[in-house]
């Protein structure tokens, strides 16, 4: 077996790829753990358990590229380069979040990073990405898209027809289908008819599928999807089999799921500790490194957290502003 | 200035804005027709022929037919908007928001606010509304009221030609999300319009006529009717103002108010189904605002609350006409209230 592309990647990107994705984790545990005190208002939807897909396709992109998110949006955010402080804050509510405190966790956006947007319309994504990619094709500046959806969002007519129309108008667009076995509570095995990578097919979109677990594979196969997109191939297609470590929601009871189902998951296929052991066994990282990162991004999350809880709400007038440019 | 048809007009603020700036482009099912098929290239330029010929002018990257696919295109259409171009996107008729309604309210509308203010949106969607086409129930529909109660949209409805220039090339500079609506019935309807580019501030309703004794305001192709009631009223004895507010979202509410404190009487002219649309928007707000000056009960011109007909002889009798203005009108000059103030 040909050597992972990702093993070959240097010391500073293995890094960067563990950083993300560690911090995505304890951005998620620690959202978690807030949410059950009842200070973090509305709801959440936590990435944590699927880091390696956000991180995995957004390691190849920069920020003439675009992405459209999910509901589960934070760890595409994270992957991205959206400030995590002002993610935090943003969920707080806070004046001083990424949108001010009008977005909240469903919304979390920075288009000038070329997020454009988490959604908390299940499929709205992919229209938005065949837009963003029209408009670097149209444009010229040599950007990619990438349409985040689940599993859910896979039986959404918006996800057909942006294929359909990637493939008529030759767009720069990746469709990233994250496959978390469920939709809301509903299992991906009875709700998703056929197979994901036919479907993509029958639209003239190539399709992989790959171990969505393993940063290594996600990476390897993102970069081709991405390069080959990126170098006028067309529209690509990933189909990412992963888990989600909590429910469709923070406060779902998780009943539709087996007994003990997510601590075997994180026993045995965990992510981060897949790709610690990796990079240590084949001697690209020490362990060291990886504490180091470990302690770097605890404090991170702690600071975000005690930052957004102390931040100014913001004040009535601003219920008014930027619904228009003017008015 | 010369003479040219509504359909002109829209098809020349769309070539001049296309000029002035690369970063419009249009898109739509059919704009340019005959994609991929045996005969001519641009065989339809639009379903009525409102694009025809901009394909020919700016090509295939900027005249984009699409596929029968509106939710698809709807939602591109706002995708490329956050990404830098300016796209002006047909929605073939305004019944067919029914399955893109979400990429429109849901995504397009709120991105600004849900993002804190660090969105710009500058996307337009031409679509055409409005009964007196024998088009039946699926393709007369005027529904600018439900883009109307939508926070992020601006909503337009050109009442004339020149209006139709004027108030598409504002769209198209406008950096908000807009929905400009197209009366089909008008558009061989012709005035003098400018050749050269101009632009009609939004929120700034105008005086299609001025009169003492009641306040007429009217949407789209109603502002005619309401003129031609007007204009019958005026050999009776009763002098009529006639407000076209232009667009619906911003509404230029001051103006009316101002005239109804003068007038002391309104009626509106609504051809939108007449449950929550604009004549009892604007009725509510000026009962709340100036219930004082009123000499009359305010009356509302609008459709039954049916579907659209089919059958010319119903559909005559379900769009609003001239003397239906005229009587809501004469209603209000002999109610009680008014009586009594003599």
């Amino acid at each position: 077996m040909a050597m992972s592309r990702a093993l070959q990647l240097s010391r500073e990107d293995l890094l960067r790829a563990y950083r993300q994705m560690r911090t995505i984790r304890e951005f998620e545990e620690r959202v978690h753990a807030e949410f059950a005190t009842g200070e973090i208002p509305g709801f959440v939807h936590l990435y944590a358990g699927e880091e390696a897909s956000a991180v995995g396709v957004c390691m190849h992109l920069t920020d003439k590229d675009a992405i459209a998110s999910t509901h589960r949006g934070h760890g595409h955010c994270i992957a991205k380069g959206c400030d995590v402080h002002g993610m935090m804050a943003e969920i707080y509510g806070r004046k001083s979040g990424l949108c001010a405190g009008k977005g909240g966790s469903m919304h979390i956006a920075d288009v000038s990073k070329g997020m454009l947007g988490a959604n908390g319309i299940v499929g709205g994504g992919a229209p938005l990405a065949c837009g963003a990619a029209l408009a670097a094709k149209t444009l010229k500046t040599g950007g990619v898209a990438v349409a985040f959806g689940g599993d859910g969002a896979s039986n959404q007519g918006t996800t057909a027809e942006s294929m359909n129309l990637a493939t008529v108008w030759k767009l720069p667009v990746i469709f990233v289908l994250e496959d978390n076995g469920y939709a809301e509570s509903t299992a991906s095995g009875w709700s998703v008819g056929g197979d994901a990578i036919k479907r993509a097919e029958g639209f003239g979109i190539p399709g992989v599928r790959v171990d969505g677990h393993d940063f290594f594979a996600v990476h390897d196969a993102a970069g081709e999807a991405i390069e080959r997109t990126r170098s006028g191939g067309g529209p690509s297609f990933l189909h990412l089999k992963l888990n989600r470590y909590y429910g469709h929601f923070e406060g779902d009871g998780q009943a539709y799921r087996r007994d003990g189902e997510v601590a075997r998951l994180r026993a045995e296929i965990d992510t981060l500790d897949r790709f610690r052991r990796r990079v240590t066994e084949a001697k690209l990282l020490e362990e060291n490194d990886l504490a180091g990162v470990d302690r770097e991004v605890l404090a991170l999350i702690e600071d975000s957290v005690r930052t957004a809880k102390s931040a100014a709400a913001p004040k009535s007038a601003d219920l008014l502003t930027d619904v228009y440019l003017s008015y | 200035m010369s003479k040219k048809s509504f359909r002109q007009a829209i098809n020349e603020a769309l070539a001049q804005e296309m000029e002035r700036d690369p970063r419009v482009v249009i898109m739509g099912e059919d704009i340019a027709g005959g994609l991929g098929a045996p005969g001519e290239d641009d065989a339809w330029g639009g379903v009525l022929g409102v694009t025809k010929g901009l394909m020919g002018k700016f090509g295939r990257e900027r005249v984009l037919d699409t596929p029968i696919t509106e939710s698809g295109f709807i939602g591109a259409a706002a995708g490329a908007a956050l990404r830098g171009l300016r796209p002006v996107a047909e929605l073939m008729f305004v019944d067919f928001m029914g399955v893109c309604f979400d990429q429109i309210f849901n995504q397009a509308a709120k991105f600004r606010y849900m993002f804190g203010g660090k969105a710009t949106t500058p996307l337009v969607i031409r679509t055409m509304f409005g009964a007196g086409f024998r088009a039946a129930s699926q393709h007369s529909q005027c529904l600018y009221p439900i883009f109307t109660h939508i926070p992020g949209l601006k909503v337009v409805i050109p009442s004339s030609p020149y209006e139709a220039k004027g108030l598409l090339i504002q769209a198209i500079r406008d950096d908000d999300p807009v929905v400009f609506f197209e009366h089909k019935v008008m558009y061989d309807v012709e005035e003098e319009v400018p050749d050269e580019p101009y632009a009609i501030p939004f929120g700034e309703a105008r005086f299609v006529r001025e009169g003492d004794d009641v306040t007429i305001v009217a949407f789209g192709r109603m502002v005619s009717l309401a003129s031609q009631a007007a204009e019958a009223l005026a050999k009776e004895g009763v002098s009529c103002s006639v407000i076209d507010p232009r667009t619906t979202s911003p509404l230029d509410l001051p103006t009316i108010l101002e005239s109804v404190r003068e007038t002391g009487r309104l009626v509106l002219v609504d051809e939108a189904s007449p449950r929550c649309n604009l004549a009892t928007d604007i009725s509510a707000q000026v009962a709340e605002q100036a219930f004082d000056a009123l000499k009359a009960p305010i009356r509302m011109v609008s459709p039954p609350h049916t579907p659209v007909p089919f059958a010319p002889a119903l559909e005559d009798e379900f769009v609003p006409n001239a003397e239906k203005i005229a009587a809501a009108v004469r209603s209000t000059m002999r109610a009680p209230s008014k009586q009594a103030a003599e």
